[in-house]
């Protein structure tokens, strides 16, 4: 059995891949020195289609089917877009992992018709409001509240909280977010879990000032507040108490799409290293000729191609509709030992640089400090662990 | 309406470029690409085609060997309805005039309102094969155009000159070519792509079109290369360094040496 992309989805990569060099390569290093988010450029990539990979025709999606490889092909643009600009890959990510799919896939008709469009084409972004202050993942300790009060024009849910570190949140193109939040007691005494949307424009919906992050400074990030923040009660997303099902699915696809974004990071170190390897002379040969160089050079490859057949691996097995067990265990797999290879990768290429590797002239740098964030954000490697051993029958806390 | 754009399978720029031994440009053992200069004609044709709003329709030609096929894929993955490839081994080292004759006896058997080309192509260069077409078509050819409107009958574009701007009309049918600064080309997007698969293209051969195979191709080239020579590298850049005053002097007497000024 061989495992190989479609000509069609290589076709596609080569397709984002020159979008990505012309569009973004040039600017990435001056939008992270300037912490600056290229609203114009994030929407470029919708017109190129990418919000709307997993999408239906209806709402302005390329109507894929899982035969034509639709989440497949999303994996690939958050790949190449990744391999030159991790902040605008993880933007992307989000705005279809945390922004679209919750509407997508649990939204109500008229909640569809009235976000996706925009979200879809991207001209909007929705950013995903789950972790807390006191809720990352334990993400079901969730304090924030939402009560459902009587308002002028029916009843309205009444949003008061905090989120914590919440991606396109708070950019000028942001529409809305979902957010999670403590509906009411359940009858077995746990809280009741609900997903409520809440446009920007919303008075007591408050983006507040985004954070100084170590790395992907070009990706919007902010600590959201919520104070009597109203919503019409038709804002519920999807059913009231599913909120702890529905992030937790969220969550599983995002977690491919991660992955995906690491191997652009490795794919990034390998490409720098190997070809500094070849320019940089020390004792008159090119440092590729030493082994201690050229051997690390040989792992990025293994790490490259390890952690990009496990994610396509786990993108096809979605693609194809496996069953949904063995699914959250592949994208587990491929989360941990992508992201993980990618933090690894980036050490590796900043010590083929040398003491350039450590300027911030020098493009892997930045690497290395938006790699670290892979092994935290939605689901750290610890949480990773956890899952991968209780899938396989350990029964891990 | 109907729109046909002409595009051109050229060698990839980025990639080693060489010549035959008869001095022709080898377009079969290196990797080629949709020319990026017609990349622009494709743009402007769907935009058109986005603006008419009706069953306009968009067929991409290309004369060129066996690959040149993906030049005309790339071009359907754009949004391009369909594509003829006209492919025969006679065509191999023709020149502009041949070149134009094929396309033009091509562009017959296509309905036609619109012919769109590229301002030059980027191996060639010589951008003369809109000119023909419409002298060979016997329309009207307006070529350069830098902005492009099509109001019912009417084409109007903006040329660019160094000296002036020149606002020209023209009506259909007619042969439009289109610069560079006409609007940057859109990338396929996946749903293109996958779209493009189900596109029909036809492969056409010198006897479908009714032309001869003695009057294309090296033989019946009205110039030939005689030899080609690779640019030798980049010399290192002179430094004029203003120490007493006379560096603007000396600048100006570099830039007139090189004629800049
Ligand atoms: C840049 C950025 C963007 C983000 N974007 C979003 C977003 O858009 N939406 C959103 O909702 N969240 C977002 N997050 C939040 C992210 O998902 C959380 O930071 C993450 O889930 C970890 O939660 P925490 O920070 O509270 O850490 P904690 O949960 O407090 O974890 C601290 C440490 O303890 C470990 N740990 C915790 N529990 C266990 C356990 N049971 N077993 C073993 N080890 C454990 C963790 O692995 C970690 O090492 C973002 C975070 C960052 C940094």
């Amino acid at each position: 059995m061989t495992y190989e992309l479609s000509a069609e989805h290589e076709a596609f990569r080569k397709s984002v891949r020159e979008f990505a060099e012309a569009e973004i390569a040039p600017h990435a290093a001056e939008w992270d020195r300037k912490h600056h988010f290229p609203s114009d450029v994030v929407q470029k990539m919708g017109s190129l289609g990418l919000m709307g990979l997993t999408a239906p025709e209806e709402y302005g999606g390329a109507g894929l089917s899982g035969e034509d490889g639709g989440f497949t092909s999303l994996c690939l643009a958050i790949e190449e877009i990744g391999r030159v600009d991790q902040s605008m890959g993880i933007t992307l990510e989000a705005a279809v992992g945390l922004g679209i799919n919750p509407i997508l896939t649990f939204g109500t008709e008229e909640q569809k018709q009235a976000w996706l469009p925009d979200l879809v084409a991207g001209r909007t972004l929705a950013g995903f409001g789950l972790t807390e202050p006191g809720a990352g993942s334990d993400a079901g300790a969730t304090k924030t509240k939402a009560e459902l009060v009587d308002g002028p024009d029916g009843q309205e849910w009444v949003v008061n909280g905090s989120k914590q570190f919440i991606t396109n949140s708070g950019a000028d193109i942001t529409s809305l977010v979902t957010v999670t939040a403590r509906t009411g007691t359940r009858a077995d005494g746990r809280a009741e879990i609900s997903t409520i949307i809440v446009p920007s424009d919303t008075p007591g919906f408050i983006a507040e000032p985004a954070y100084d992050k170590l790395g992907w400074h070009a990706s919007d990030t902010h600590p959201l507040t919520f104070t009597d923040a109203r919503v019409p009660e038709a804002n519920l997303l999807g059913e009231r108490g599913r909120g702890f099902a529905q992030f937790l699915a969220t969550l599983d696809d995002g977690r491919v799409a991660i992955a995906a974004l690491a191997v652009g990071c490795i794919q990034a170190c390998l490409d720098m290293s190997l070809q500094y390897a070849g320019e940089r002379t020390t004792f008159g040969v090119p440092i590729g000729a030493k082994q201690g160089v050229a051997f690390q050079i040989a792992d990025l490859e293994v790490m490259l191609r390890a952690s990009r057949l496990l994610t396509y691996q786990a993108a096809a097995m979605k693609d194809a509709g496996r069953p949904m067990k063995e699914f959250k265990q592949a994208a587990a797999v491929a989360k941990l030992y992508a992201t993980e290879s990618a933090v690894t990768a980036t050490r590796i290429a900043t010590q083929v640089f040398g003491g350039y590797g450590f300027m911030e002239e020098y493009p892997v740098a930045r690497f290395y400090r938006d790699a670290k964030v892979l092994e935290i954000g939605e689901g750290t490697s610890e949480v990773q662990r956890m899952l991968i051993a209780r899938g396989k029958g350990l029964p891990v806390e | 309406m109907n729109i046909v754009v002409c595009v051109k399978y050229v060698p990839d720029a980025t990639a080693d470029r060489k010549f035959e031994d008869d001095n022709t440009v080898d377009r079969v053992g290196v990797d080629g690409l949709l020319s990026e200069l017609d990349e622009y004609a494709v743009e402007q044709a769907l935009q058109i085609k986005d603006k008419q709003a009706d069953d306009t329709e968009v067929t991409v030609l290309s004369v060129g060997p066996e690959n040149a096929t993906d030049a005309v894929r790339k071009a359907l993955q754009m949004g391009a309805d369909k594509g003829v490839h006209v492919v025969d081994d006679a065509i191999a080292g023709s020149d502009a005039l041949a070149t134009s004759l094929v396309l033009a006896e091509a562009i017959k058997k296509i309905p036609h309102d619109l012919v769109v080309c590229g301002m030059a192509s980027t191996d060639g260069g010589m951008g003369v094969v809109p000119a023909m077409l419409s002298e060979r078509l016997g329309v009207p050819g307006v070529t350069l155009g830098s902005e492009i409107s099509v109001e019912g009958e009417t084409v109007k574009i903006r040329r660019d000159g160094d000296a002036s701007t020149d606002t020209i009309e023209g009506s259909l049918p007619l042969v439009l070519s289109v610069t560079d600064q006409s609007g940057e080309a859109r990338y396929p997007s996946f749903k293109g792509i996958m779209a493009a698969k189900k596109k029909p293209v036809e492969t056409w051969s010198l006897s479908d079109l009714g032309v001869d195979a003695g009057s294309v191709g090296a033989g019946a080239a009205w110039s030939v290369v005689e030899s080609t020579d690779a640019r030798p590298p980049r010399t290192a850049g002179e430094i004029v360094t203003d120490e007493d005053g006379s560096g603007a002097k000396a600048l100006v007497d570099f830039l007139a040496s090189k004629k800049f000024i």
